[in-house]
């Protein structure tokens, strides 16, 4: 172990205090004393997670705020330096974790630019499916968790009952329901299951129709309007000095969005439209991401339409970076591939070998950098991964969009009512596993 | 404009230019960083307008031993360029940008908590992951993993730095 975890023998620790002290005035160099400075979470049950805001309030009105992260840092981009380039796959899905696949998503990409290799299109319309309906569910978690603060509990109950369907997919294509792993570097760890085409067709369907209830429900309701409208505006200008990117930059009336702008995985030969509003307040971010579920779900149908006509493999077929080892079902419902395991088993030593050292030490990749980016539900997700020749990667920092995000609280909220905080918070819709990584 | 063309416009006043997976990256000495990123921000058919990220990189055993990277973009261009500043191992000091991209204040509290690099002129440079109380920068790659072992009916497994892996 290197450094000790205290470095102020004999002080207790107050966590508060020295943040707070930053709230002095700095005329006087005292605390006001018509103010009150409180603490409104980390655990509090509508900051979305353990976010913390210190706020400084006289009366109702808030008059400054500072918001205090890292409760939920777990060290993800240091684990990746002491893991295979494959097993990065699995902390990187784990930050942002209501959006995972945009996360694996954007480091296998990188992670291929530094390879110089190119997926098979199968593979990306994969990503593309996998990844639209990530953004609906993640839309639905803003909205049923934002609903559900606001007292529309209705909201929330319909918001995961169809992220829930969503899930169900998730789990059938990956076998899991989050922190999937399931885009690997040179594709995806495997094709679609046999009845993924029919619970795709049923959500086609089905969502539409759903998304409408909730309009009817929010649009027109005075209660949602008067929270909304209005409240946690943000102009153009001040969103990008402060890096805002996804639906906060949108509803503010810039239409940026990478899959349009810096396109990846053929979004360009996607058919959708790029959803902005003017008013740059959480209304108009509610209204952005209830369409951008519609637009989403249009990319869906047409990645879902071109996988019928799209066969092939879903992972590169060189020996050097794909995982060779495949499985299939046996008596049991799972197991090796038998084939597979006689070839490197009794017919070929140098598949065994290489089969050895793809297990112990996997991909190797060239020594470089990069910086690769990708729309996330939540704005621009950004990967710099460097390698320096060697099995693990050098260094892989995430560009979270919720972190950048979150520093535009303090313009939102200061001057504003407590009341509106929530709404505030709840249309930046951070995810706190993203923010502290 | 492609990336090539914006890299030209860029090293006809910054040479140190380097053009690789159709990535640009131009190294930039400290002293010159706020005037660089000034003239890349506002120049015409250049305009970086837009500070994406901040962090770090800690190379131990060379010189430099740490660079500050900045991944910059054009809304209209739709272009990026990536700004890196080389500091050595007994100077981790470089001028906070935060006058010049209000976004870069939490980036840089991020890469000096992590990497304990001191950004000069930051309104409040303090750590933003880390417990305020934590001594170290634990990104640096002298700082070991902390791992401790596995343990298993009758067997352990040691951490994951001390196994020897790759």
């Amino acid at each position: 172990m290197s450094a000790g975890r205290h470095d102020l023998p004999g002080a207790a620790y107050d966590p508060a205090g020295d943040i707070a002290e930053s709230f002095r005035d700095p005329a006087t160099g005292d605390f006001r004393q018509e103010t009150m400075i409180i603490n409104m979470g980390p655990q509090h049950p509508s900051t979305h997670g353990v976010l913390r805001l210190l706020l400084e309030l006289d009366g109702e009105t808030v008059i400054r705020c500072k918001p205090v992260i890292g409760y939920l840092h777990t060290g993800i981009e240091k684990n990746t330096e002491y893991r295979s380039w494959v097993q990065g796959v699995t902390y990187v899905t784990r930050a942002d974790y209501v959006a995972p696949f945009s996360n694996e998503l954007g480091y296998c990409m990188a992670v291929e630019r530094l390879l110089g290799v190119e997926v098979p299109e199968r593979a990306k319309v994969i990503r593309v499916l996998v990844c639209e309906l990530n953004r609906i569910t993640s839309h639905l978690v803003a909205l049923a968790t934002g609903g559900l603060e606001l007292g529309a509990s209705s909201v929330m109950l319909y918001g995961l009952r169809e992220r829930e369907v969503i899930m169900d997919i998730f789990e059938a294509i990956t076998g899991l329901r989050m922190n999937h792993a399931y885009i690997r570097p040179g594709g995806v760890v495997m094709d679609l299951p046999e009845e993924a085409p029919r619970k795709l067709r049923d959500l086609i369907d089905l969502l539409p129709k759903r998304i409408d209830e909730y309009e009817t429900l929010l649009n027109d309701n005075p209660i949602w309007r008067e929270r909304n409208t209005g409240v946690a505006v943000l102009s153009a200008e001040r969103c990008v000095e402060l890096g805002v990117t996804g639906p906060p930059l949108r509803s503010a009336g810039v239409p940026l969005d990478l899959r349009k702008d810096e396109p990846y995985c053929g979004y360009e030969t996607y058919d959708f439209d790029v959803i902005t509003r003017t008013e740059g307040d959480a209304y108009a971010r509610y209204r952005v991401r209830i369409d951008e579920m519609r637009e989403s779900l249009k990319i869906v149908e047409q990645a879902f339409t071109r996988l019928a006509d799209t066969p092939g493999p879903v992972m590169i077929d060189d020996p050097k970076v794909g995982w060779q080892a495949r499985l299939s079902v046996g008596p049991d419902g799972i197991g090796n591939d038998p084939a597979y395991l006689a070839h490197i088993m009794e017919e070929s030593m140098e598949a065994l070998i290489h089969h050895f050292k793809m297990v112990t030490q996997g991909v190797e990749v060239p020594p470089g950098e990069v910086y690769v980016t990708v729309e996330a539900p939540r704005g621009e997700l950004g990967m710099y991964v460097v390698s320096d020749g060697s099995h693990r990667p050098y260094r892989v920092h995430i560009r979270d969009p919720s972190f950048v995000n979150l520093q535009a609280v303090p313009d939102l909220i200061e001057g504003a009512l407590i009341a509106d905080i929530i709404p505030a918070i709840a249309s930046i819709d951070p995810v706190m596993g993203g923010v502290d990584r | 404009m492609t990336v090539a063309e914006l890299a030209v416009a860029v090293s006809a006043r910054y040479p140190d230019l380097v053009l690789a997976r159709d990535e640009a990256t131009v190294v930039i000495q400290r002293d010159d960083l706020l005037a660089a990123l000034a003239w890349l921000r506002d120049a015409p058919g250049v305009t970086l307008d837009t500070l994406s990220s901040v962090t770090a990189t800690h190379w131990p055993d060379r010189d430099p031993a740490f660079w500050v990277v900045y991944e910059l973009r054009s809304t209209a261009l739709a272009q990026r360029l990536r700004v890196k500043v080389p500091l050595r191992d007994d100077d981790q000091h470089v001028p906070s940008v935060t006058g010049l991209f209000p976004t870069a204040n939490w980036h840089e509290r991020e890469t000096y908590d992590l990497y304990g690099i001191v950004f000069d002129g930051h309104p409040d440079l303090t750590r933003i992951l880390m417990p305020a109380d934590w001594s170290g920068h634990p990104l640096r790659k002298d700082e070991s993993l902390g791992g401790v072992p596995t343990w298993f009916r009758g067997a352990t497994m040691p951490p994951i730095d001390e196994r020897g892996m790759a």
